[in-house]
């Protein structure tokens, strides 16, 4: 067996290769392609021999296998046949300026856009129909004029040259623009205009006329396009045949003459009758209106954005400093309102405290200032007295009242100055005064 | 008796049937393959047939006669047999006997003998006449009968045409074993020379530019089978087109001289023809030429010469639609110019050195363009045909008329072909893993037909270790390696160049064809491979498209093996 020797090697596995075994099947191979091996030559006659013997060749196998196989050879393709006007058979090959080339050679429906395989094919397709030996063989007359109409066609389509130059005055190839009035679908209207002129362009791609969903910018760019439009266009096919005897040389130099003002002429009438296919397009236009339209809307819409913002804005600042005020005042009544409350709380702590010191006044009172029966001296009265008032100026409020209300009810002497004693104690305790001040209440 | 120990060897021939010319070609026993003359001493023989008085000429002595008696000559026949008259384009038959309308299809109404008035003679007794002329002069050089033979037609050539080839030759006595395509032939007479039993897969492009039409095929070569990809004909293109150009530059030169025009009178324009054909084959061979007519016309001689140059610009336009079709060819096979890697110019006109030289600018470098001013070892482009016809004779000389039946069969030449190239992908090249670089090595290209198998060597790897091999489609694509302008220090380094090389080189892009990996099918992996161990891989296809790898390292057990099963057809 042949084995070929390399230089290559091969990547090494990378550490990350996991897979069950040592093979790993991703896909299959692509579907094959059915074709004829030619049967020539030794490796041919090999394989034949090796399939032979595995294969049987039935009708069927032969009507199977030979569908199966891709045709290589070219089916004429029918596209290019059209029925042959009688008047064209009878065109005179001398007036070959005039004639439809395009139509001699049953291309009229391609025209510019014929390819050179396409004129080919169709040439040979007329030549096998109209050459005129065939005519004369069988027993025609020997006229070989459309023959010669046929060859001309040929000759001028497939020089580049030439072919530009027919190309360039084949108005059978243009598609008139529509009048301004046309009500028709303007899309319809000079999309085929516009791609027939194409054809003259030097700058390829050429934009389209294209239709309602066509951007601003792509409809901007094609009048552009279309106003700057560099055209190949050449009027030489329409020249008036120069003389080519050399007595003549005034005579010919005057035709060379004209002939070069005629194409100038025929160039600027172009250019002139382009720009105004243009100019109608482009009044036709209903897009820019529709352009202008949603500008105009869509500045519209900004302003009356604008507007409602500023607005929105202005609203907001107000309602804050509404809310700022509406706080604000809240507070100060909160404030004047908890001072009323602390001074009617005080009032009445106050009153309590005076109510409470008469208690305690009375108390003492009440037990005889603690000198049994009879009337007590003065003296015992102004210490018990003089007692009691300390006792007052030293209580806080609470204590006063807790004092207060432990007196409520009593009669007995001692048991009224027992609570006085209780209030002395604790004020002793607290430190707020010492036992030699009081000199009955202890 | 010797002769019963020794079956007798038989006697077969390459027959090349051209409208133009016809070749015959015999296999020597050292197998190479010899195109030879008749007794006028002609390799390319014209396909013409001449009635004159009682005889009938053939070949070169018939084709003189198409200034005398163009009415008893009948010339450009072939591609009329099998077709109806109105498919027929008798241009080329003009100078010569019309073609008529007949039952069979087309015929030729000629004067046989003096006085015996026409006789109708059908293309197919045209053909039958020309192959046993032929037959004729082969038995005469080979001093005996002739057995068998293998003739070649154009790829166009319908079944049925070829049918009625096969009957012509033999209602002549010649009996036809095979009737192969022309490019085919052309290919394995190239294919013959290359002394390996292993032929590297090749796209190769055959342009026929005979006499009248021009044909161009494209044809994979894989393992020494060939498959047409593609075919494209042009039956207005041939070595009559350039004779034109001579004729109408000498006929405007001579109307200058003498106001008249050779062309409108037959026979001058005959006598024209036949000189500029001869100063036409001179000018392949050297730059300039003479031409000389005796009584051209109204008894005027004209003689005059034309260098090569001249001729080239004459005959540009046809040149230019030769490069077109080889380029349309290409295009129809679905492939780049970068993707054929070989041209073979077939044909007589292939001898001309602008065609070959046209063609050859358009193919990179790489691709060789056989023609005689392209190549020096290149085989005489007209004899193409005919030594293929003459290698695959001797190859079936043998065979029974059942077995090479059978063996062309479509039940047997239809076969599969791979749609994609398979291979594996290999490790870049140390410290380069450039674009420019291949990143799969090919087992089997595109267009093979399976069954089939190849196996390679890689060499080992410089650390060891695991290996993986994956297996994948592969695609080709261009790259752009034109190298970046050198920018002139001081102008020191370049001062030999040209400023006009440079200028030239300007917009020249070199591109590169190199394998892609398109898809991946399946990895394997060869464990602990030691380093610098070669390792060998064979990839096989059945034909039912299952694909098997075998992998091993090369003197040792290790290796691994692996199944794709095939998807049905
Ligand atoms: N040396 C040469 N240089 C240029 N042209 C040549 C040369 N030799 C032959 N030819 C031309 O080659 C043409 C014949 O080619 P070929 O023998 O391949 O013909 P063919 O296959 O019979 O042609 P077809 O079938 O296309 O008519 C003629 O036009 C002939 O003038
Ligand atoms: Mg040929």
């Amino acid at each position: 067996m042949n084995v070929v020797a390399t230089s290559h090697s091969l990547p090494p596995a990378e550490p990350e290769w996991v897979h069950e075994g040592s093979f790993h099947i991703l896909e299959q191979l692509s579907k094959p392609v059915h074709r004829n091996l030619e049967p020539v030559g030794p490796h041919y006659l090999a394989h034949a021999r090796r399939k032979r013997h595995h294969r049987t060749f039935s009708e069927d196998d032969r009507i199977v296998a030979a569908q199966q196989a891709k045709n290589v050879e070219d089916a004429d393709s029918g596209e290019i046949s059209e029925p042959e006007d009688p008047l064209l058979l009878q065109r005179d090959p001398k007036d070959w300026k005039n004639q439809d080339h395009y139509a001699v050679l049953g291309l009229s429906k391609y025209r510019w856009k014929a390819t050179d395989e396409q004129i080919k094919k169709a040439h040979r397709r007329k030549v096998l129909k109209h050459h005129p030996d065939k005519k004369a063989a069988a027993g025609g007359v020997d006229d070989d004029n459309f023959f010669k109409c046929i060859q001309k066609a040929m000759e001028i389509l497939t020089d580049p040259i030439k072919r530009r130059q027919y190309d360039s005055v084949d108005e059978s190839a243009d598609i008139d623009p529509p009048s301004r009035k046309s009500k028709a679908n303007i899309y319809k209207l000079w999309n085929p205009v516009f791609d027939s002129e194409a054809r003259f362009s030097k700058k390829k791609p050429v934009p389209r006329f294209g239709d309602d969903k066509s951007t601003k910018v792509e409809v901007e760019e094609f009048y552009n396009f279309w106003y700057n439009f560099d055209s190949w266009r050449t009027f030489e096919y329409l020249d008036e045949d120069v003389p080519d005897d050399n007595e003549n040389r005034d005579q010919k130099r005057h035709v060379e003459r004209k002939n070069k003002a005629a194409r100038a002429k025929r160039k600027t009438e172009d250019t002139a009758r382009l720009r105004k296919a243009v100019d109608d397009a482009l009044a036709m236009d209903v897009r820019l209106q529709k352009f202008r339209k949603e500008e105009r809307l869509q500045k519209d819409a900004k302003k009356i954005a604008r507007e409602a913002e500023e607005k929105r804005l202005a609203d907001e600042a107000k309602k804050k400093a509404e809310d700022e005020a509406k706080r604000k005042e809240e507070e100060e009544t909160a404030l004047k309102a908890s001072k009323a409350d602390a001074k009617k709380a005080k009032e009445a702590a106050k009153n309590a405290a005076k109510k409470n010191k008469r208690v305690l006044r009375k108390g003492a009172e009440d037990a005889n200032y603690f000198h049994g029966e009879g009337s007590a001296p003065s003296d015992v009265i102004t210490n018990v007295l003089a007692d009691v008032e300390l006792l007052i100026t030293k209580l806080d409020n609470e204590e006063l009242d807790s004092l207060a209300k432990r007196l409520a009810g009593l009669k007995v002497g001692e048991e009224i100055k027992a609570v006085l004693v209780d209030g002395v104690h604790s004020i002793v305790s607290k430190g707020s005064s010492k036992d030699g001040d009081f000199k009955v209440l202890k | 008796m010797s002769d019963t120990e020794e079956p007798q060897q038989k006697t077969v021939i390459g027959i090349s049937y051209g409208n133009s010319n016809s070749s015959i070609a015999f296999t020597g026993p050292d197998g190479k393959a010899e195109v030879f003359a008749n007794e006028e001493g002609d390799r390319q023989i014209p396909s013409v047939l001449s009635y004159v008085g009682d005889e009938e000429y053939h070949g070169a002595q018939a084709k003189s006669h198409l200034v005398r008696n163009p009415k008893t000559t009948i010339a450009y026949f072939r591609d009329f047999l099998g077709k109806s008259f109105a498919d027929i384009d008798p241009t080329n038959a003009h100078a010569s006997a019309h073609p008529i309308q007949h039952d069979s299809g087309v015929a030729f109404s000629v004067e046989e003998k003096a006085e015996s008035g026409l006789s109708t003679l059908t293309v197919s007794e045209i053909t039958t006449r020309h192959l046993r002329r032929l037959q004729e002069s082969a038995a005469d050089f080979m001093g005996k009968p002739i057995d068998g033979c293998v003739i070649t037609v154009p790829t166009d050539f319908s079944e049925s045409q070829r049918k009625l080839l096969v009957e012509a030759s033999k209602a002549g006595g010649l009996e036809v074993l095979q009737i192969i395509n022309e490019p085919v032939a052309a290919l394995l007479a190239y294919a013959a020379r290359e002394e390996t039993s292993h032929p590297a897969d090749k796209t190769i492009l055959v342009v026929d530019i005979g006499g009248t039409r021009t044909d161009a095929a494209v044809v994979a070569s894989r393992g020494g089978m060939y498959t047409l990809l593609a075919t494209q004909h042009d039956y207005e293109l041939g070595g009559r087109q350039f004779d034109d150009a001579l004729i109408d530059h000498f006929s405007k030169e001579f109307i200058k001289k003498h106001k008249t025009d050779p062309r409108s009178n037959e026979r001058s324009l005959a006598k024209l023809r036949l000189e500029c054909e001869n100063t036409k084959k001179t000018l392949s061979l050297s730059t300039s030429s003479q031409i000389s007519v005796e009584s051209l016309a109204d008894g005027i001689d004209f003689s005059s010469s034309v260098n090569r140059l001249r001729f080239d610009m004459l005959t540009k336009k046809s040149v230019d639609q030769i490069v077109a079709l080889v380029e349309s060819v290409v295009k129809k096979a679905e492939l780049d110019l970068m993707d054929i890697n070989e041209v073979i110019l077939a044909g007589g006109s292939s001898h001309t050195p602008k065609i070959a030289s046209r063609i050859n600018q358009i193919f990179p470098a790489s691709t060789v363009v056989q023609a005689p001013s392209t190549m020096p070892t290149a085989l005489n482009p007209a004899e193409l045909c005919a030594r293929g016809a003459a290698i695959q004779a001797s190859l079936i000389a043998e065979f029974e008329a059942e077995d090479i039946e059978q063996s062309t069969h479509p039940a047997v030449t239809v076969t599969p072909h791979l749609a994609k190239s398979l291979g594996v992908v290999i490790a870049a090249p140390e410290g380069d893993a450039g674009k420019a670089e291949d990143k799969v090595y090919v087992f089997l290209e595109s267009e093979t037909a399976v069954p089939a198998r190849r196996t390679a060597t890689f060499v080992g790897s410089k650390t060891g270790g695991d290996i993986l091999i994956k297996i994948v489609e592969a695609k080709r694509e261009s790259v752009d390696v034109t190298p970046p302008k050198e920018e002139k220090v001081n102008g020191v380094d370049d001062e030999d160049e040209d400023d006009d090389d440079d200028d030239d080189e300007e917009d020249i892009k070199i591109f590169k064809r190199v394998t892609e990996v398109e898809r991946v099918l399946a990895e394997a992996l060869l464990k602990d491979v030691k380093k610098g161990a070669k390792i060998e891989v064979m990839l096989n296809v059945a034909g039912d498209l299952t694909l098997t790898l075998t992998a091993r390292v090369v003197g040792s057990q290790g290796g691994v093996r692996g199944t794709i099963p095939g998807s049905a057809l």
